[in-house]
């Protein structure tokens, strides 16, 4: 089953990883800010996940790690 | 004692940083020091080192940079126009905390200036040259044997303390020729765990930097490096006193002027006046307690430079004024002659002459 | 099993550059490269002067930090001094293709036996936004308010383009990382150019197309379509230089 987490400190919320991911699983949280003030990305539905590690390929902060 | 053998100053200079263990030499052509960049150029291939002609001054100096990142010993050779090129470099080297050898065999300037024999850089090399605040090791040769041997002491001081140390010479210290004696002693290796060789080489990563955006680290950096060059001042300071057991004019003169000062004296003497010279061997740190010293006994000072009065300021701050100082001085690449020298000694004797 | 994790090639700082910043996976596939060949701990590396003037905080091997401009004579320095370490400077366009010049041309005529990371984002970054030699025509930068006029501060340069009449140099790609598969096409040839050096075949230079949103006033999606529609138009990617496949032929 494939598992995406994110380092949600490291985040700087620029949603790039959105944009690349082919199921549109990943959104930034509104509601949420992390310490440095970003809304953090996050996987909405982790079941549709593929671990194909397009997200992760595409963030600048190394902040997703991808298993499967 | 060891053989003398006869050799012009760039040569057997370019030769001592080779027996001191100088593997790396980086210039660019320019009169009057481009013969230690052809010797480099034949001896390095020879005994594994490099010579490398860089693309330009600024290009050499920051491969000279590399090199003692590496923490191995490394020189690069210019002059005066070449020098000022090379200073953005030389101040990172003293960001840096670098060791490395720069030679500057001085000619005339401002500018492009001309290519005859000065000494005009004395500020440029003591007083700073590049920016922010830092010190070289600097050593003015007074012959081609000092030329050899500074070169080595040069190599030492600039790693035991973390410094680059610099020879100012000038273009007739490069240009002349001596006999010397190549016979320096042993090269004194020291420890530098700090060098980028590779995380697989040292404990955890070595990172070779001068920036820091913090005003109270940067502060910090600078007042420690300054505690060293304290240290330099105390136990390095090398001079040569000549004639100055009954002296009462100090002549201070380094370099090809004090070789011409010298014959100054001896006439000067022959017609009774008491002159004597503390020759200045390292010009920073400069010897100032030795001319403090002199101050208590001396009725004055006559500072004799190839420039147009440079050293003269760090006489006055030596000695804090307390005597009259006085210049002897020509600049454009022009010398002296040792008659120039004694007519402004007797001036000075008759009371004539013009105190700086 | 892990799919995608942050290579040990990169320390656990965290990156200062913008949000969206394509910087921080240009150092990522640096960092990759270096861990994948086993060579982090013989590497050294060059920081620049420019937004990636903080790099050696973040390359988890020896680094020394340089001039502006300079990277290349300092590599060849290091590399002089250390044959055996692999030597990679990393240099944005201000760095490398303004003040650099001179040190990027003749490290590459020399074919110096090192690698060098160029990242092109047409704009000088870390000062605020001021025109580059690889500011495009008509983009408009904070010291080229109007566009930038080519009659009067001339065209942009492309250096690859440039480097690839160096007889010296032995391989010169142009990449880009505002996409998945750019992204992984620029890996490749990050990889391509350390093995380079570590096999002695000389000096590589990949130059990667990255983004500023920041200063090109754009949010950080819509400069990867920025880049995409105006930057790659006018330096197109791909291989400008391998000597090896030359000689293959």
């Amino acid at each position: 089953m494939a598992k995406v987490t994110f380092d949600v400190e490291r985040c700087k919320g620029c949603g790039l990883c959105e944009t690349v991911c082919p199921k549109q699983i990943i959104a930034l949280e509104k509601e949420k800010i992390n310490a440095k003030g970003y809304h953090p990305a996050s996987i909405t539905e982790q079941e549709k996940c593929i671990a194909c590690a397009f997200c992760a390929t595409m963030c600048p902060d190394s902040v997703i790690t991808v298993e499967k | 004692m060891a053989e003398k053998v006869l050799m012009k100053g760039n040569e057997a200079l370019a030769e001592a940083a080779i027996m001191a263990g100088c593997k790396y030499y980086f210039g660019y052509p320019i009169t009057p020091q481009t013969e230690v960049a052809a010797y480099m150029a034949k001896r390095m291939p020879k005994i594994g080192g490099t010579f490398l002609q860089a693309e330009s001054e600024v290009a050499a100096i920051n491969m000279v940079i590399g090199v003692a990142s590496c923490g191995k010993r490394v020189m690069t050779s210019s002059s005066s126009p070449g020098i000022s090129l090379k200073s953005e470099g030389i101040s990172y080297l003293a960001g840096c905390e670098l060791p490395a050898l720069i030679v500057n065999v001085q000619r005339g300037g401002p500018g492009l200036g001309g290519i005859q024999p000065s000494q005009s850089d004395y500020f440029q090399a003591t007083k700073g040259g590049g920016h922010g605040d830092y010190k070289l090791i600097v050593l003015a040769p007074a012959s081609v044997q000092e030329m050899v041997s500074l070169t080595f002491k040069g190599f030492d001081l600039a790693d035991k303390y973390r410094m680059t140390s610099m020879i100012l010479a000038d273009g007739t210290m490069g240009q002349m020729m001596e006999p010397v004696s190549l016979d320096l002693g042993e090269v004194k290796e020291y420890a530098k765990p700090w060098a980028t060789t590779g995380t697989a080489n040292h404990e955890g990563r070595n990172i070779i930097n001068s920036l820091s955006l913090s005003p109270a680290q940067l502060e910090e950096w600078n007042k420690s490096r300054y505690e060293r060059y304290a240290i330099v001042e105390r136990d390095e300071v090398m001079y040569e006193e000549f004639m100055m057991e009954d002296a009462e004019i100090c002549v201070v003169a380094f370099g090809i002027a004090a070789r011409i000062s010298k014959n100054a004296i001896m006439e000067a003497r022959k017609k009774g006046v008491k002159v004597g010279m503390i020759r200045p061997i390292t010009l920073w740190p400069f010897p100032k307690d030795a001319l403090k010293k002199a101050a208590a006994k001396v009725k004055s000072f006559l500072s004799v430079e190839l420039n147009m009065g440079q050293m003269i300021d760090d006489v006055k701050l030596a000695i804090d004024c307390s005597k009259p100082v006085y210049l002897c001085n020509r600049t454009g690449g022009v010398l002296m002659s040792p008659d120039e020298v004694v007519a402004k000694i007797d001036e000075i004797q008759k009371g004539e002459a013009k105190a700086w | 099993m892990v799919v995608f994790e942050k290579t040990k090639g990169l320390t656990d700082n965290q990156l200062h550059y913008c949000p969206g910043c394509t910087h921080g996976i240009i150092h990522r596939l640096v960092a990759e490269a270096l861990e994948e060949l086993g060579v982090l701990g013989k590497t050294v590396g060059v920081a620049s002067v420019g937004c990636s003037v903080f790099s050696y905080n973040y390359f988890n091997c020896d680094m020394v930090q340089a001039a502006h401009g300079r990277a290349p004579a300092v590599a060849t320095g290091v590399k002089r001094a250390n044959p055996d370490n692999v030597v990679f400077t990393y240099q944005g366009d201000g760095d490398l293709a303004a003040i650099g010049t001179a040190e990027t041309v003749h490290s590459a005529a020399r074919n110096e036996n090192i690698t060098v990371i160029f990242v092109n984002n047409a704009i000088y970054g870390m000062t605020g936004g001021q025109m580059a030699p690889t500011t495009l025509p008509s983009q408009v930068t904070q010291t080229s308010p109007y566009g930038r006029d080519v009659t009067v501060f001339g065209y942009p340069v492309k250096v690859c383009e440039m480097l690839s009449q160096v007889d010296g140099a032995t391989y010169l790609e142009r990449v880009a990382v505002n996409n998945v598969k750019n992204i992984k096409k620029a890996k490749k040839a990050i990889l391509k150019a350390f093995k380079n050096q570590i096999e002695g075949k000389g000096f590589s230079l990949i130059e990667v197309l990255s983004t500023c949103p920041t200063n090109w006033g754009l949010n950080p999606k819509d400069a990867l379509k920025w880049l995409d529609e105006n930057m790659e138009t006018y330096y197109p990617l791909g291989v400008y230089k391998d000597k090896y496949k030359e000689e293959e032929k």
